[in-house]
């Protein structure tokens, strides 16, 4: 049904371009953080969805992209140093300085496996903590810094100055939004087209069989290591989506919850896939608001400091509880169930193959 | 001098601490070939139990009640989820704990909130002076308790019935079922051990001079990841051993903090991932970890 994945496809590029002028801002900005979500989420599901590889320092590279940017974009000022770059060449540098960090972690990376990767890679995050805490000039230590907003020949990305669009104003909200779209698409389309060819299928022999893809002529480390530097790469490019809409960078969220995060994004929403990163961001990241815009409506969800379960709280245990029932449950993830859904709608039985491959 | 033995003598005793952690995510690695993420949780849980109970049912009753519910747990958490799981990978496995642990720490620190709760334990503030070097009475009881824990965990490992199974189990599982080895039994049964040892050792991360268990109790735990992983995932001696070098090494980092302020301050809680790292980068499965031979 190659005309209805086209219809579909077109309906969410519409839907992506109209939502700005229809959304509040609130939704609009719980939109941009989940989709800056998802294209950490589809790094960190080539390296552990697609590859096998654990890695608990997702974070880490969020950061790195994050702080990066920061540093490279601003004119130095008081006690914190910048380079006043550019602020578009800011952006790519800051992402192609998370992936020199995770080129640098490659000899781990490419050597280690399964639980030594993973708390190998959870250093990086108790490292990174240290140096954001402790690099004051460059990182403005625990307050963080205020991150220079993106200028892309002359448009600004911040509420000012403003634009106004068929009658809509457009702020940071709007504007972040459709950057973030479109970066998205960007970063879906690479990774569609990283896993459906050579290199996926090469990725997924070595999570399945290392010792096979050796033997079948697959240079495995130097595979595991590529891997690890593009997931790095994707993660930092979150990281700048991140900090240009915080407007501000605090180290205290590029912790280990944060890698945690990434990691159920990817089981709830389908391991080693595109789609299955970004409806597991989808889901982790808007939990939260959700939970928080209608917790006077919700039992069980009560306002913070009176008892029950915050909000954040609340979010937390659901998706903890999320994350085992998909194990146990849904093996595809939500994905997975998704295509299931499919093939019962239109009575066909799933050949076995199709279900292998679409984990 | 003076100092340098006190930091030591720290340090032994709270790596020997470290070590009982990681020996329970040994066992469980060596028994299901499961990472477990929740190990922090079940050390919260046990600490937990002890904290609320030893008012009303006295030290001693409240520690073995905080022992048995944290090796429930651990039972638990084998028994409802990590059988049940039809997860190829160990990679998924190890985040299916990743979500139970999330599930029980929020509980827990919700419970405890911003409290810091006293573990009611006999040894209070006491100091021990051994000639010049004074170390507090809590250190030596982790350091005597831990090492007769460990000794007898060891002994049994190598002796009994149980210990026989266990490392049939963990040498290759499959061959351990057909002679008659049960498999579920001998998983279930070193998810509990952990978490009994994750409870004892919550107790002497809580006691003096830590102030009390509060919600970053949990995260202490954090630090006995790089000493299973230095030791050597699959060996019992290794947690041991990457117990003390981990305790050692962040026991002379903070006591040599300001020697050491290019580094930043709290280099003491980073220290022991940076042996790991440099660890790791020689001895890629760890000091006494077996490595991974594949013939072709």
């Amino acid at each position: 049904m190659p005309a209805f994945k086209a219809i579909v496809w077109a309906a969410v590029a519409v839907a992506a371009v109209v939502a700005p002028f229809y959304l509040e801002s609130f939704w609009l900005t719980a939109g941009v953080f989940a989709m800056a979500a998802a294209i950490g989420a589809i790094g960190i599901n080539l390296l552990t969805g697609a590859t096998g590889q654990l890695s608990m320092g997702h974070a880490f590279f969020l950061a790195v992209g994050a702080y990066g940017y920061v540093y490279l974009a601003a004119e130095p000022e008081g006690g914190l140093g910048g380079l006043g770059l550019p602020t578009p060449l800011a952006a790519v540098l800051a992402v192609a300085l998370a992936g020199a960090a995770g080129g640098l972690f490659s000899p781990i990376a490419g050597r280690l496996k399964g639980a030594y990767l993973g708390i190998a890679t959870l250093a990086l995050i108790f490292l990174g903590q240290h140096v954001l805490f402790n690099a004051g000039p460059v990182t403005g230590g625990y307050n963080g810094r205020p991150v220079p907003p993106l200028e892309i020949f002359g448009f600004v990305f911040a509420d000012d100055p403003q634009v106004v669009l068929l009658g809509v104003p457009f702020g940071a909200a709007e504007k972040l939004w459709l950057l973030a779209a479109a970066l998205l698409a960007l970063a879906a389309w690479f990774a569609r087209g990283v896993l459906a060819d050579r290199p996926g299928r090469a990725m997924n022999t070595i999570r399945d069989h290392e010792t096979a893809a050796g033997v079948m002529g697959v240079p495995v480390a130097r595979y595991r290591a590529g891997v690890f530097v593009l997931s790095s790469m994707y993660g930092g490019l979150a990281g700048v989506l991140l900090a240009l809409t915080f407007q501000q960078t605090v180290p205290s969220y590029f912790d280990m919850l944060r890698s945690l995060d990434y990691l159920a994004m990817i089981v709830i929403g389908g391991l080693g896939s595109v789609g299955g990163a970004v409806i597991g961001a989808a889901f982790v990241s808007l939990l939260p608001e959700v939970l928080g815009r209608y917790s006077e409506a919700l039992p069980l969800v009560a306002a913070p400091g009176s008892g029950g379960f915050s909000p954040a709280e609340a979010s937390r245990v659901l998706y903890g509880i999320a994350v085992v029932a998909v194990v146990l449950f849904l093996p595809g993830g939500l994905l997975g169930l998704a295509a299931r859904a499919r093939r019962a709608l239109s009575g066909r039985l799933p050949h076995p193959s199709k279900s292998r491959s679409a984990r | 001098m003076t100092t340098f033995a006190e930091l030591l003598l720290n340090g032994v005793s709270i790596g020997a601490v470290y070590a009982l952690i990681a020996l329970g995510f040994v066992i469980i690695f060596k028994a299901s070939e499961v990472v477990n993420f929740a190990h922090a949780s079940l050390l919260l849980a046990g600490g937990f139990i002890v904290a609320e109970l030893h008012p009303r049912i006295g030290f001693w009753a409240a520690l073995a009640a905080g022992i048995a519910a944290a090796a429930l747990l651990g039972a638990l958490i084998e028994f409802c989820v990590i059988r049940r799981s039809k997860a190829a990978s160990h990679s998924v496995l190890a985040i299916v704990t990743i979500g139970v642990d999330i599930v029980l720490v929020t509980e827990l620190t919700r419970r405890i909130g911003t409290d810091v709760l006293a573990m009611g334990d006999p040894w209070g503030s006491r100091v021990v002076h051994l000639g010049p070097v004074s170390i507090a009475q809590t250190r030596v009881v982790a350091l005597v308790v831990a090492a007769a824990l460990i000794t007898t965990f060891l002994l049994a490992f190598k002796y009994t019935g149980w210990g026989v199974a266990m490392r049939a189990a963990a040498e290759d599982g499959e061959t351990a079922a057909l002679m008659g080895v049960r498999l579920s039994r001998v998983s279930l049964s070193a998810w509990a051990v952990a978490g009994a040892l994750a409870a004892v050792a919550a107790l002497f991360l809580a006691v003096f001079p830590t102030p009390g268990l509060d919600r970053t109790t949990a995260s202490a735990a954090m630090k006995a990841f790089p000493a299973a992983i230095l030791g050597g995932l699959d060996s019992t001696t290794g947690a041991l051993v990457g117990g003390l070098i981990v305790g050692v090494t962040e026991s002379l980092a903070t006591g040599y903090q300001s020697e050491l302020s290019f580094l930043g301050r709290g280099i003491g809680d980073v220290a022991p991932f940076l042996v790991m790292i440099v660890i790791l980068l020689v001895r890629p499965a760890g000091l006494l970890g077996t490595r991974e031979l594949t013939r072709v």
